[in-house]
């Protein structure tokens, strides 16, 4: 892993056109500014996390019995 | 073909029933080829991995118990799909479907939703950009939901 010291006010670039800023640091919080084209994709790390770990609980749903809805819905 | 399923054992399968996911799904990368069947039970359809038969997905259209849903995906992302603005009857939106011993409590992923376009049998699971949407939505709470505001 590439590992570089920045200071406030500072930033780094990522192929050409990804400027990666630190905006504030606060105690061991870190505030950082991503000025990106709109079709690089940005979200915090939890958020892939969080999807991928839901994948994989779908992916144990047990098989045998998916639930019927058909009830409740022709109840509308 | 013939096609080994988790759900169904050995089936025959139809070629236009075959979608790529050429990113894979989130933790499941390097599975990218999916069959999409319907489910004994309407409205689920599943999503077979072709060479993975203990991998499958359930999936639901999650309009059915959010009618209010959109999945909030970038127009750009979608032409990764060939889907543009205005290819809405190309457009299939699916949330997966999470079942626990407790089927009641089953969850559907609505900040990850699957697009797929059934003219090009390309898909790919999405992160949604509104913040509204979580992993898990209580399905049968929401059916809930949506019957009572009705009255």
């Amino acid at each position: 892993m590439l590992i570089l010291s920045r200071k406030i006010n500072e930033s780094i670039i990522i192929d050409d056109n990804i400027e990666l800023s630190i905006v504030d640091v606060k105690g061991d919080q870190v505030k950082i500014g991503i000025d990106a084209p709109k079709n690089i994709k940005v979200f915090r790390k939890e958020v892939y996390q969080a999807i991928q770990e839901e994948n994989r609980a779908a992916a144990r749903s047990a098989v045998d019995v998916i639930p019927s809805l058909e009830d409740i819905l022709k109840k509308e | 073909m013939e096609l080994k399923t988790k759900p169904f054992g050995v089936i025959n399968i139809e070629e236009k029933q075959k979608i790529t996911f050429t990113r894979g799904i989130f933790g499941f990368d390097n599975i990218r080829e999916y069959a999409l069947l319907n489910a004994s039970q309407w409205p689920f359809f599943w999503l077979q991995a072709i060479d993975v038969p203990d991998l499958a997905f359930i999936l639901i259209d999650p309009l059915i118990f959010r009618p209010d849903y959109t999945p909030d995906v970038d127009e750009s992302d979608l032409l990764e799909l060939e889907l543009g603005p205005d290819d809405k009857d190309k457009k299939l939106v699916f949330s997966i479907v999470t079942v626990p011993d407790d089927q009641k409590k089953m969850t559907a992923n609505l900040q990850g939703p699957i697009i797929i376009n059934r003219e090009n049998r390309t898909g790919r699971q999405f992160i949604s950009t509104n913040q509204k949407w979580s992993v898990r939505h209580f399905i049968m709470d929401e059916l809930a939901e949506k019957g009572g505001s009705k009255c």
